[in-house]
């Protein structure tokens, strides 16, 4: 596989007011890979997961500083089509989060919204969508349902399908088994897994023997005088076989986060 | 069962109700028992009074002998206008403030506070004075004369902050990761307010509703000098016109004689203000029950 970077992260920096939760990462991401950020709790993975869709403007008195380029565009310190990008850049919370509307509703209304035209061609999309994540055979009798009386693994595999259903080249997943019981949180995982070289995937994760399953790339995140950054990056085989940073050594092995 | 319970070891006690908790059962039950009674009180005497009087002949004539005879259906139909002209203003306006202060104010912002500081006066502003503004304003002012409209354009002033307040309460309960999720979609902030947050703050819009019609219904001393008291049937929302309100006061304090049917009228308020209670928790619940709740 050759390895295109498809974003670039350069010496980005987040501060929330006074707090520094963010200091000088460098990364890049390359394209069809899934890569994980693993790292212990308040190490700055989320907010840097929040960075690369500009989630990071809906937090007050959040600034981010530094170069994030997805594709040909820089997307850091300017004013852009925040619609598009996000478009682009698809995300999936930890908290399955579905709309308070039907099934099929949390999957055309996005699709209407992004002007797409008919409802035949926003059904057929919502269905593919569906067919993509597993999730079409459970539930073809009852679109009509409301979504959230889905169980807590089909609302977030609804989640994933309404992510989808844009086509985006990326997808964020902000630890997206952790709510979910066992059972389900594996068919999940294989879902993402199956993710792999159709979309770019970044996963922030707690579950090690997780990101050891799913990551082609890892980066482990550390706090560092007072602020996350990234002590160690790479194919995910090399950094679980021999970690440079001793801290990180001790984090993959389990002896330490 | 009496062998179970002496085998309990020593440490478990036998004390199964503390005096306290039981004093304080005792209480929260005597207070939700007075509210019950006083309400069933009001009603009982109006049913008393009232219902011997009450017919549909009385819903549909007009009232004769300064109400002593007769009935009240231009009464009802001015009534309705008032409410009417009330809920065509207030709604939009209150719907389009409670927007503005819950999705598109900083939480602590001056703006905001203002806003706020101003609405929490405004609610507890006696309504004689809103009947006073309301004359200055709409009725000499702006030269609608004593008028259904006047009264309405009053009554919405005065309903204003109940609805705004409760509505902005239902923009504030619906979950932040609505909001996230509709961001992260990359959804215009115009969609997401209509289709998301709109149906989701509806429980408060409701509330709000029906409070607002209650307040509405229930007032005399605002429309005494906007709407006035002319018992005609209308011709339209520029005529005087009385409402139910103000014929019962009028009843009870000007017409010796007047009680009987100042009580059957009191009963036919009392029955709308349920009625309308009713069938907008019934609407709301058939229109976004389904659509918004799980079963």
């Amino acid at each position: 596989m050759d390895r295109e970077p498809v974003i670039c992260i350069e010496s980005v920096g987040v501060r929330y007011g006074q707090a520094e939760a963010l200091r000088n990462v460098t990364m890049p991401i390359y394209r069809g890979c899934i890569t994980a950020i693993v790292g212990p709790s308040g190490c700055g993975k989320s907010t840097f997961l929040n960075c690369l869709n500009r989630m990071t403007d809906m937090i007050e008195g959040c600034q981010v500083a530094g170069r994030i380029r997805i594709d040909d565009a820089q997307i850091i310190g300017r004013r852009i089509d925040l619609l598009a990008l996000r478009r682009r850049v698809g995300m999936i919370f930890q908290k399955p989060n579905p709309f308070p509307l039907s099934i099929r509703s949390n999957l055309t209304f996005p699709l209407k919204e992004h002007g797409v035209r008919g409802r035949r061609r926003r059904e057929a999309r919502a269905r593919r969508a569906l067919e993509q994540v597993g999730l079409w055979k459970e539930v073809r009798d009852r679109l009509d349902e409301p979504a959230l009386a889905l169980s807590g693994g089909q609302q977030q595999r609804l989640c994933l399908a309404r992510a989808l259903v844009l086509e985006p080249r990326i997808l964020l997943l902000d630890e997206p088994c952790s709510a979910l019981d066992p059972m389900a949180s594996a068919v999940v995982e294989d879902l993402i897994g199956s993710l792999r070289g159709r979309y770019t995937v970044v996963i922030v994760t707690h579950n090690l023997a997780q990101a050891r399953r799913v990551a082609d790339d890892l980066a482990v995140f550390w706090k560092v005088d007072g602020a996350g950054t990234v002590i160690e990056r790479g194919p995910a085989s090399q950094v679980f076989a021999s970690p440079k940073h001793e801290l990180a050594a001790a984090y993959v092995s389990g002896r330490r986060g | 069962m009496a062998d179970v319970l002496s085998s309990q070891p020593a440490w478990m006690g036998n004390r199964r109700f503390d005096w306290r908790d039981r004093l304080a059962t005792a209480l929260v039950w005597l207070v939700a028992i007075v509210i019950v009674a006083t309400f069933a009180w009001i009603v009982g005497d109006l049913v008393r009074h009232g219902l011997p009087h009450l017919s549909l002949g009385f819903l549909l004539e007009a009232p004769a002998d300064a109400g002593r005879a007769g009935g009240i259906g231009p009464i009802l139909v001015s009534t309705g206008l008032i409410l009417g002209v009330c809920l065509a203003v207030s709604v939009p306006i209150g719907l389009g403030t409670a927007m503005l202060l819950a999705e598109f104010t900083r939480r602590g912002g001056v703006f905001a506070l203002l806003v706020r500081r101003s609405l929490d006066v405004l609610a507890g502003v006696p309504s004689i004075v809103f009947g006073l503004f309301g004359n200055a304003l709409f009725v000499i002012h702006l030269g609608m004369g004593f008028s259904i409209l006047a009264g309405g354009l009053t009554l919405a002033c005065m309903v204003l902050p109940i609805l705004i307040r409760s509505t902005e309460e239902g923009f504030r309960a619906v979950p932040d990761t609505y909001r996230q999720a509709a961001a992260a979609l990359g959804l215009t902030r115009s969609a997401t307010l209509w289709r998301i947050l709109l149906p989701a703050a509806t429980p408060g819009l409701i509330v709000g509703l029906v409070l607002g019609i209650g307040r509405a219904l229930a007032e005399t001393a605002a429309l005494l000098f906007t709407s006035g008291y002319v018992d005609r049937m209308p011709e339209s929302v520029l005529d005087s016109g009385r409402a139910l309100s103000i014929h019962i006061y009028d009843l009870a304090m000007n017409v010796p004689g007047g009680d009987g049917n100042a009580y059957a009228s009191a009963l036919v308020l009392i029955a709308m203000l349920l009625i309308i209670n009713g069938l907008t928790f019934w609407l709301a619940d058939r229109w976004l029950g389904r659509r918004i709740t799980p079963h």
